[in-house]
């Protein structure tokens, strides 16, 4: 196995190009799990964890750019203000020692539908920043996954950063399993009201091969928002509304039976999920929250 | 290839470190620190957990060469001159040892949870812990040694 190791991006980029067989490493969260029980045995690793501008992030008018290796356990303590909704998420990652590790860049190159980083990036429409020693694309997260596993990233490129909008309003990130830590999602929703757009982002994880923007419960419920001009009255969402949201994000769903649930049960989950999520998410709203 | 890193406070080398392996063997195997344990490979159990430049990490998951010319400190590291940390005396008084494959990733974990929160609530404990399994205790003492270990440091 060859061992690279660069110590800037531009290093990086190079390195990719000149071996484009070559495996990244962040966290190891996930990678070193496949070398240690011999899933697949990289000819060449990268590791990327000495690349410093991996680990930076910074506002960038309106959005917040966050480095491919900045750790769940810093967006937790850094951006919970300005990424609430990922910074909810990034809390019920794992374990302490998992948190300290693991980055939403792995997560991202590891495209699984059960990414706990994911469904926050597709609520809030982020873009996910691709760069090569050609240059930089970003692509919006919806097309940068495309299936279970599976992504748009050339052998070229390495996942520099991803991007999105700051909060303007409050967002919402929620789980089942079977205990409060240390899970696997059985399924999970995300949410973002975008007040000054008078738009709501919402998205399903762990119930499909992808996460799923749940885009017909957003236009029903943006509709409801519009017609009772409830974004300027701040008043209630009636019970029959949330109802109807859950039930209309559940058909968004398109689940399998495994080990961790039946397709029955995420579906019906999911539209509880949506249901609580959009009412805790109001409330926050009504009391004049962000 | 050669790795150094300086563990417990001492420089160390390793030579003929295959690529591929994990934090935790190199200190098993090549440093002859058998402290951190070997349990799942797979960072669900917590047993191999070191300190990599003062973060909690399960070492089974940092791969060999992401430790050059990094700070680890092992449970070996944590006794003073002077005897047992107080958190290592606080899992024997409270009876939070019995096989004892564990409390070396518990040793660490706790460690890391009162340096960051010296007196933290059960669920807390809980959540600091999670990464940590044990079979044998039931988990009650083990939290009862927490909150001792909390006692014994704020009144240290
Ligand atoms: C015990 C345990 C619990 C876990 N719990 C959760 C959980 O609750 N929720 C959850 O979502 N995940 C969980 N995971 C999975 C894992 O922690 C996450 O997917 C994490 O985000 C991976 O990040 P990493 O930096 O460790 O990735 P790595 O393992 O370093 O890399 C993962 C993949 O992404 C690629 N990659 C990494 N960085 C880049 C880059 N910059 N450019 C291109 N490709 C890149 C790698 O080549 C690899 O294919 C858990 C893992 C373990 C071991
Ligand atoms: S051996 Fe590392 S977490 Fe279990
Ligand atoms: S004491 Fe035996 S595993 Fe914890």
């Amino acid at each position: 196995m060859e061992f690279l190791q660069p110590s800037s991006l531009w290093e990086a980029l190079e390195a990719k190009a000149a071996h484009p067989e070559a495996v990244p490493i962040s966290g190891g969260t996930d990678l070193m799990v496949e070398i240690n029980f011999d899933r697949g045995r990289p000819k060449t690793v990268l590791d990327l964890s000495r690349v410093p501008e991996l680990g930076e992030w910074a506002p960038e008018n309106g959005h917040v750019r966050v480095g491919a290796g900045v750790t769940y356990n810093r967006i937790v303590a850094e951006l919970g203000a300005d990424l609430p909704g990922l910074a909810m998420a990034s809390r019920t990652v794992g374990s302490p020692q998992i948190r300290n590790r693991g980055t939403v860049g792995g997560n991202l190159g590891t495209s699984s539908p059960a990414g706990d980083g994911l469904p926050p990036l597709y609520a809030s429409d982020a873009e996910v920043e691709l760069s090569s020693t050609d240059g930089t694309r970003r692509v919006p997260v919806s097309e940068f996954v495309t299936g279970p596993k599976r992504n748009v990233l050339r052998p070229d490129e390495l996942i520099s950063a991803f991007r999105m909008s700051r909060a303007t309003g409050p967002q919402q990130y929620a789980k089942v399993g079977t205990r409060n830590a240390m899970v696997i999602a059985v399924c999970s929703f995300g949410l973002a009201l975008h007040p000054e757009w008078g738009s709501i982002g919402a998205c399903i994880g762990s119930a499909g091969p992808t996460p799923i923007r749940a885009t017909e419960a957003e236009r029903f419920i943006e509709g409801v928002l519009a017609e009772g001009g409830l974004w300027e009255t701040r008043e209630p969402l009636n019970d029959a509304v949330l109802g109807r949201f859950g039930e209309i994000v559940a058909t968004a769903a398109r689940p399998i039976d495994d080990v961790r649930g039946t397709a029955a049960y995420r579906t019906y989950a999911v539209g509880v999920l949506a249901r609580r999520s959009l009412g805790w998410a109001w409330d926050e709203y009504r009391r004049g929250g962000p | 290839m050669r790795l150094s890193c300086i563990v417990n406070g001492e420089e160390r080398e390793a030579e003929n470190v295959w690529e591929g392996e994990s934090l935790l063997y190199v200190l098993r195997e090549r440093l002859g620190l058998p402290g951190s344990k070997n349990a799942c490979l797979q960072g669900e159990c917590g047993s191999c957990s070191v300190y990599m430049d003062g973060v909690l990490v399960t070492s089974c998951l940092v791969l060999a060469g992401q430790a050059e010319g990094r700070e680890i400190l092992t449970v070996e590291g944590l006794a003073g001159e002077d005897g047992l940390h107080p958190v290592q005396e606080a899992f024997l008084e409270a009876g939070g040892v019995q096989c004892g494959f564990c409390t070396p990733g518990f040793v660490v974990a706790t460690h890391d949870l009162l340096q960051r929160n010296p007196r933290p609530s059960d669920a807390e404990i809980r959540e600091a812990l999670a990464g940590n399994l044990c079979r044998c205790t039931g988990y009650a003492k083990i939290l009862d040694a927490v909150r001792l270990a909390s006692r014994k440091m704020g009144s240290a």
